[in-house]
């Protein structure tokens, strides 16, 4: 079955840079996928569980966090606890019987890198190959493209 | 305090699952101190609740709730303030707030989301370790004030025992033996001639293998 997976990706300002090019025209021309929700936070260490179980609650079929680099760090920790986090819902996706690789953690330099592609295409092909996610019923309908 | 871990996801969602509106009760105890039952835990693991029946193909209102202990006649009163907003409560307090629940909400489904482990403290952020037993006769004054009820597994009060190797138990060589620990720290307090008094033979009934244990403050009840 194809579809396209709805995909969630919070970010930190460092590593997202590309979606501030020409209001994102950089990341579409550098083949970033269309399908990947941005949502840049100043630091991924501001993120709670909470919000990334939301976007699962909202129907996403995978959420991704791109942070700073464990040891390079902007904010020194922020990364490293991002990464925490990921990690505490990627074993609650597994006690729940979901495919825990809906959800992972990246850590990329800062600035304008193609990681930062890399890495949304990587989502979104081992996405595209697990397929849809059990929380897509409730799938809500508005978009937040460059959001937040 | 008191420790406790969350029980694993699916024991929780087969527990909630036959509910329409389940109130997942946190505590601002304890359990918030050893961030497995406060108001951000529960949050979470209302989402996870959530997430997990609509896996299963059924669903719930979930809320979330806090009361300032679970182990207080006064708070759990405090529950009437969601009258009618849930058919089931599932608390993430330790055992005895779900015990308080139960026994003075006696038409209140009530159900535990956490496992409550030990008596403890944490010496480093994200670890506990257990340290008393609750055991209703103190010795620690005898012990330069390290328990050998809860410390030692064999709870032995004349110890250490022959499997102490190096320093470590015998049920693990990566615990310590805490009469090892005892041994070297009434040495260092120089107190070590006290270890050559034999600790009569204990009775245990004050640990709770008499039944049920209960305390009364006369001075306090009125
Ligand atoms: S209910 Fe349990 S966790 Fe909460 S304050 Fe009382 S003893 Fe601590
Ligand atoms: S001797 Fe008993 S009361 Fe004292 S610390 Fe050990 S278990 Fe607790």
């Amino acid at each position: 079955m194809s579809f396209t997976p709805d995909i969630r990706l919070f970010s930190c300002h460092y590593t997202s840079q590309q979606s501030c090019a020409d209001q994102g025209a950089e990341l579409r021309k550098l083949g970033f996928p269309e399908n990947i929700r941005l949502n840049r936070v100043s630091c991924t260490g501001k993120l709670q569980v909470t919000t990334l179980l939301k976007a699962f609650e909202e129907g996403a079929d995978a959420v991704y966090v791109v942070g700073c680099p464990v040891d390079a760090c902007h904010n020194v920790k922020g990364s490293l606890r991002a990464a925490k986090r990921v990690e505490a819902v990627r074993q609650a996706l597994g006690e729940l019987g979901v495919e825990p690789e809906r959800v992972a953690m990246y850590h990329l330099p800062r600035g304008l890198h193609p990681e930062f592609i890399d890495a949304g295409r990587e989502m979104n092909e081992r996405i595209g190959k697990l397929g849809p996610g059990p929380f897509r019923l409730n799938r809500q309908t508005e978009s937040t493209l460059m959001g937040a | 305090m008191i420790i406790a871990e969350r029980k694993p996801l699916a024991e929780i969602v087969d527990m909630v699952k036959g509910h329409d509106k389940i109130l997942v009760l946190a505590c601002r105890g304890c359990v918030t101190v050893c961030s497995a039952g406060g108001e951000r835990e529960a949050a979470i693991l209302a989402s996870l609740i959530r997430l997990g029946l609509q896996k299963i193909g059924s669903s719930a209102e979930v809320i979330e709730g806090s009361l300032v202990r679970q182990c207080d006649k006064e708070y759990i009163d405090a529950i009437d303030r969601w009258q009618g907003q849930y058919d089931a409560i599932l608390s993430t307090a330790c055992g005895v707030g779900v015990n308080f629940i139960a026994n003075l909400r006696p038409g209140d489904n009530v159900y535990p989301a956490l496992n409550t482990t030990f008596f403890g403290g944490s010496a480093q952020q994200g670890i506990w370790s257990e340290q008393c037993a609750g055991c209703g006769d103190c010795v620690l004054h005898l012990t330069g004030g390290l328990c050998p009820v809860a410390r030692c597994a064999k709870s032995l009060m004349n110890g250490p025992c022959g499997g102490s190797v190096d320093g470590r138990c015998e049920i693990d060589r990566e615990v310590d033996c805490v009469w090892q620990l005892i041994y070297d720290r009434m040495g260092r307090l120089n107190r070590r001639e006290e270890l050559q008094t034999s600790v009569p033979i204990r009775d245990w009934s004050s640990a709770g293998h008499g039944g049920p244990r209960k305390q009364v403050r006369k001075d306090l009840t009125v």
